[in-house]
């Protein structure tokens, strides 16, 4: 059993589950981010691999990827930064990119040192499951990593039950089909956790895009075992204060009951 | 292999869309529904008689084809051999870009698409896609580099006339990647009503056997054309000029297994292929995967892609349609290259030796002349892809 199976085992209910792009906002600071990250209450990181042409994300993300690419991050440098990382963060840790750069990186040599340095999964949206099928399931098993696939409102029961039994770890609930950081029409998106909620799936579920604060994460939480928090957070440290600081107000200001409105 | 076509060879492509090792469909979730539906779909339509019949009538009454074969006399004498220009140029629009903007608007009804989106590099693709739409009485929105707005000012102007939205793409370089990445994106925001009517053999498995279908047109004509003329259906030699690849695509096209013809294509080498300004992605690229399909692709050795150049908007593009990529690597097409100043050499040559203003891509395509051996007895058929309109102020300040 991975991190990861391990999380969903003792939590199944408010999984916060952070994005942050490697390499931002400083190429060093990805570690610093991680460990702000477990200190201040996150249950899960998504850690983002910088890419030219992220197609399924919006301009936040977008800017703090180029940004990223421009500080010097690659699959190669972060590698070298998450060597040890596991002797400060015990959090699972997934990676999420695209596949052109890890295709170029040689799909088995990723996965196998990713898994050496501790990660425990994969979302990687542009790899579709015709592909992940025939190609690369087995190498992510034989490195023991989750592979987790995105669901959105149009994707039908059928392939919902297929990617349930193809995903471990977690399925990524798509709140609608949007670009990262869009704005969400509320009605839709409960009507559609609604019926994923019914479905009884064998795989807990996360909702992303469009989660940015306590409501959102409230409204997701209701019908799920949590959610995925990426632009909101990002836009928070383009604030430029510290990120140890940047990081409790944020995550407080989702969790803490205390200092609802 | 489960294969959905009726004319199947290897350059055809297979279920999952590959061309031998390049294609298939790398989408995102949010956008599989649109693709599944198009794929499942595009045969069917395309193979039926009442949309054939509305394709053959819009290509006739509308775009104003057949487009003449047209015997380079002067031209054909210079360089000692045949040459004929398949005049694409008189296209309604300008350019080969309306055939299969004319199909794909077809599709769109069928499919219930009420929302049409579009990138474009030259703005050639965008005015063909506006010129439809207005047609139809559709929503047009065109994604336009930033960049190239600014180079192609008089084809925004055509768009906004036609009722088009053109919405400028301000990330990366500005140009034709970022525009066809801001046009996914949209697809993705809305997913219900709009339909993406990519403009060359690129994208997702089906694009570019769809694409690469309505433009086949020109090989067709091509054929029964250089028949009347010669009493031979086949040239000896093709040449297109190539950024994703649809023109070539469509001159190449019925002559794919016919392997006496020569095909023969030519990008964008920019300021030199070793300048680190060029979009010769044949030289210079390697497998990777952009917008949606596996293909050669300029990208560093971290798989970031890398910024394309070319003085032309429409070659200046990073990657190439997977149907290129296949006829590249197995060596049925010869992959040449053309810099800026030689293209606008040729541009000036054809205009002073045949009366023919050629649009920057399209002088890629005539350069080449210069590069190889002909003879007499060659019959060398080039696409004329496009007028020069678009490009007079470059013409101007470069040519003085």
């Amino acid at each position: 059993m991975n991190r990861l199976e391990n999380l969903f085992q003792n939590k199944s209910k408010r999984v916060l589950n952070m994005y942050c792009t490697a390499g931002f906002p400083e190429l060093n600071s990805t570690l610093e981010v991680m460990r702000s990250l477990q200190r201040h209450g996150a249950d899960l990181i998504e850690l983002g691999m910088p890419y030219s042409d992220p197609l399924a994300d919006g301009p936040v993300i977008q800017e703090s990827s180029a940004k990223a690419i421009a500080n010097g991050m690659t699959i190669q440098v972060l590698f070298e930064q998450l060597k040890n990382f596991r002797n400060e963060i015990s959090l699972p840790v997934i990676l999420m990119g695209y596949m052109n750069p890890v295709l170029q990186y040689g799909f088995e040599k990723f996965c196998a040192d990713a898994a050496a340095c501790g990660i425990d999964g994969l979302i990687l949206p542009d790899l579709p499951e015709y592909e992940y099928e025939k190609f690369y399931a087995p190498i992510l098993k034989q490195n023991n990593l989750s592979f987790t696939f995105l669901i959105t409102p149009e994707t039908s029961a059928e392939r919902i039950q297929k990617f349930d039994a193809l995903s471990s770890g977690f399925l990524y609930a798509v709140s609608s089909s949007a670009t990262t950081g869009s704005q969400q029409n509320n009605d839709g998106v409960e009507a559609y956790l609604k019926r994923l909620q019914s479905m009884k799936l064998n795989n807990p579920a996360l909702v992303g895009f469009g989660i940015k604060d306590k409501a959102s994460f409230n409204r997701a939480c209701t019908y799920t075992n949590g959610a995925i928090i990426g632009t909101a957070y990002i836009q928070a440290l383009n604030q430029g204060k510290s990120i140890d600081e940047t990081t409790h107000v944020f995550i407080t200001s989702i969790t803490n009951n205390q200092y609802l409105f | 292999m489960n294969k959905s076509t009726n004319s199947i060879s290897e350059f055809h492509p297979d279920h999952h869309g590959y061309y031998g090792m390049f294609g298939g469909a790398f989408i995102p979730e949010m956008l599989y529904r649109n693709v599944e539906e198009l794929r499942t779909q595009y045969l069917q339509h395309m193979n039926d008689a009442s949309f054939q019949k509305d394709f053959q009538d819009l290509l006739r009454d509308f775009v104003g084809r057949p487009t003449p074969l047209f015997y380079a006399k002067r031209l054909s004498e210079k360089y000692g051999t045949q040459i004929w220009l398949k005049r694409e140029d008189l296209c309604h629009t300008g350019a080969h870009k309306v055939n299969n903007t004319v199909g794909q608007i077809l599709m769109a009804e069928r499919l219930g698409k009420k929302r049409i989106i579009a990138e474009t590099g030259a703005g050639q693709h965008g005015v063909a896609t506006a010129t439809v739409c207005a047609l139809k009485g559709l929503e047009c929105i065109v994604y336009m580099g930033e960049k190239d707005m600014q180079r192609q000012a008089p084809n925004v102007a055509r768009m906004r006339m036609m009722g088009a939205k053109v919405v400028p793409a301000t990330s990366g370089s500005k140009t034709l990647k970022d525009a066809t990445n801001e046009a996914i994106r949209d697809w993705i925001n809305h997913p219900e009503d709009t339909h993406y009517i990519i403009g060359s053999v690129v994208g997702p498995h089906p694009y570019p056997d769809m694409v690469a279908r309505f433009q086949s047109v020109i090989s067709e004509e091509i054929k029964w054309q250089l028949k009347d003329a010669t009493g031979n259906e086949e040239p000896t030699h093709v040449i297109a000029c190539v950024g994703g690849g649809s023109n070539a695509a469509g001159a190449f096209y019925h002559f794919l297994e016919s392997v006496s013809v020569e095909l023969i294509a030519v990008e964008a080498a920019g300021e030199g292929v070793d300048s680190g300004k060029s979009a010769a992605t044949t030289a210079l690229g390697t497998p990777g995967i952009l917008h949606g399909s596996k293909s050669l692709l300029m990208q560093t050795a971290d798989g970031q892609v890398v910024e394309p150049h070319s003085i032309s908007a429409g070659l200046d593009y990073p990657g190439i349609g997977p149907l290129h990529a296949h006829l590249h690597t197995s060596k049925r097409g010869k992959y040449l290259h053309a810099t800026d100043e030689e293209a606008l050499e040729a541009a000036s040559e054809l205009s002073r030796t045949e009366g023919i203003i050629p649009a920057l891509e399209t002088a890629h395509a005539f350069a080449v002349l210069k590069k190889m051996q002909w003879k007499p007895s060659d019959r060398v058929v080039i696409c004329l892809s496009g007028r020069g309109d678009k490009d007079l102020a470059t013409y101007m300040e470069k040519l003085k």
